[in-house]
């Protein structure tokens, strides 16, 4: 056999249920695998003692006939999602030392059905970041090169441990989270597929917060089967979350036929942007064929607002955020600063943040308090919320006149260096998520499946946008996408 | 809109963010630069839009308004840089 660190979670979930390996012996060729990849600075707290405990636990069902969806299947968890007694620090220094009372529910469902926690992957801070270059613990480091440069290149953000893990084969799939793209963009740039559920699929509950009506966590993996496998087992109603939807959840998995036959896909023209790259364009138009070839309808569609995705994006995430990280203010968890003789609560707020937030973290804080200072209010942040309505309303246009799913590139570009974009100014950066943020504006599922191979070796990938809640359906024509692609690419092992 | 350093200073403070002087300039040119980006929203004719409050339909469920958790003192605190007595301790606020 294989080593079983490389399998997806649903080649392994049945050579378990055929007694071809146990749960144990899979946890260990990850751990194992997670030991020998500390270059990758992927896994940031190591959780072996939990994982082997419940990987035990996962045998006795398992033998016992007794095993639910993910029974003894070893996965990594973003660290942006609390876990009970184990570090869970948002990548940032200002929760360095926490150690949650509580589970977030994600995470929690996934214990449920018998997945193994290996340990907390690395991201950006406050998932605030395209390249996981903004995180406390470092960069993480992407698995491929460009042949044989040694160059180190990023694996996206903010989900960039996660991506990495999973290419690198350190964990047989991982958590995410995705506010504007950071899920799927490091998905496309790792060869890796990374699904963004409806907002409202994923209980939000114990997950650190960045942009709350942005937010949504979603599956990282090997295959879109897997992603189907681990997205039903991570959402679900929660009380706990009052934008949980109160819906039933499919059994994603069945709805894997792969017949795409008389499907309407579309193909917005807002999205072929100038400067796009002509390995972008080719793989796009490629990608269209092979949907058409399986029998899917091709029309072309406009989403007139999309231009202005980007700029609304970057007043709701930062005012959100400015909101959402006050919380961080030295008294409750985290770090506190050391004061000098005679400061006061202030200086202890401000000493506190300018100590514990890095300087993306801090920027964002600070547009979104001024978008919402008095007097600007108004100008900045209704306006793009009203931007924000015609946007969702493009979507649900070209949905009412019969478009089943929406084609289009997942990122700009493939990957860069790491330290590449150090002297762009902010927005340059920000333009990483032109072709996913639209979809979290208008609450939608959004999926990235790699589809091949730029000049240079590295993965790229296209980005499929379904129906709110129709994520079985969205997922059968990523299935038929990633059949007619064949994508088996792997980044040669040099860590 | 361009932003000065008294803005960019007046902002740091409103955040309760520590800016030292020395680094304001090239903050403010950092919101520039980002406000500039966001400008373009001027040129959306959004007349008559409802601005988004929700981003699906759905009501907000509602709960009786009981108490539901309660008595985890030790656990509320567990976490606190700096606990006393079972408070919070923080510096002095009131003279």
């Amino acid at each position: 056999m294989t080593d079983l660190n490389t399998l997806g979670l649903a080649e392994a979930r049945d050579a378990l249920r055929a007694g071809e390996t146990t749960a144990v012996e899979l946890t260990e060729s990850c751990l194992k695998a997670i030991d020998a990849a500390d270059a990758l600075n992927a896994f940031v707290h190591k959780t072996p003692e939990i994982a082997m405990e419940r990987a035990a636990a996962a045998d006795v069902r398992l033998r016992a006939g007794d095993a639910p969806a993910m029974c003894g299947l070893p996965i990594g968890i973003k660290d942006l999602f609390c876990t009970r007694g184990v570090p869970s620090q948002a990548g940032s220094r200002i929760l360095q030392g926490f150690l949650p009372e509580y589970e977030s529910t994600v995470s929690q469902n996934l214990a449920d059905a018998g997945a193994v926690m290996l340990g907390k992957l690395n991201m950006d801070e406050f998932a605030m970041g395209s390249s996981n270059e903004t995180s406390t613990y470092g960069n993480a480091i992407s698995p491929w090169r460009r042949g044989n440069d040694d160059a180190a290149l990023t694996p996206g953000g903010s989900s960039g441990g996660s991506a990495a893990a999973v290419a690198a084969d350190l964990c047989l799939a991982a958590t995410g989270t995705d506010t504007g793209g950071s899920i799927r963009q490091p998905a496309a740039f790792t060869g890796t597929v990374g699904i963004k559920p409806t907002y409202g699929r994923c209980s939000r509950w114990g997950i650190v917060a960045f942009a709350s009506s942005l937010d949504q966590a979603g599956p990282m993996t090997k295959s879109v089967r897997d992603a189907a496998i681990m997205l039903e087992a991570m959402c679900g109603h929660d009380p706990k979350d009052s934008t949980s939807a109160d819906l039933p959840v499919p059994d994603f998995e069945a709805m894997l036929s792969g017949d795409i036959k008389g499907k309407t896909i579309g193909i917005p023209r807002e999205y072929r942007m100038d400067g796009m790259p002509g390995e972008i364009e080719t793989l796009w138009s490629q990608g269209t064929d092979m949907l058409r070839d399986a029998g899917a309808k091709i029309v072309d569609i406009s989403l007139p607002h999309t231009k202005y995705a980007l700029p609304a994006y970057y007043v709701i995430a930062p005012a959100e955020a400015s909101s959402n990280l006050a919380r961080y203010d030295g008294v409750r968890y985290g770090h506190r600063a050391k004061l000098a003789q005679g400061d006061g609560i202030t200086e202890m707020y401000e000493k506190t943040r300018a100590e514990g937030f890095g300087h993306e973290v801090q920027r964002r804080i600070m547009v979104g308090t001024y978008v919402l200072s008095a007097g600007f209010y108004d100008a900045y942040y209704n306006r793009a919320r009203k931007v924000r309505t015609l946007i969702k309303r493009d979507f649900e246009n070209v949905f009412a006149e019969g478009v089943d799913a929406i084609l289009t590139p997942a990122t700009p570009s493939a990957a860069f260096g790491l330290g590449e974009m150090t002297d762009a100014d902010p927005v340059q950066m920000y333009l990483n998520d032109v072709f996913t943020v639209t979809v979290n504006l208008a609450g939608l599922p959004g999926i990235s499946v790699p589809t091949g191979l730029d000049s240079q070796g590295l993965p790229l990938g296209l980005q499929l946008i379904g129906r709110p809640w129709e994520e079985g359906d969205l997922l059968n024509t990523a299935y038929a996408l990633e059949s007619a692609a064949g994508f088996v690419a792997k980044p040669g092992k040099w860590w | 809109m361009s932003i000065d350093q008294t803005t960019a200073a007046r902002v740091a403070k409103l955040a309760r963010i520590k800016v030292e002087e020395d680094a304001l300039p090239a903050l403010a040119a950092e919101f520039n630069t980002i406000l500039g980006f966001i400008e373009q929203l001027n040129e959306v004719d959004v007349d008559g839009v409802e601005p988004m409050t929700s981003v699906t339909p759905q009501r907000l469920k509602r709960r009786a308004d009981v108490v539901t958790d309660g008595n985890q003192q030790a656990k509320v605190l567990s976490n606190a840089p700096d606990a006393r007595e079972g408070f919070f301790a923080v510096p002095k606020v009131v003279e």
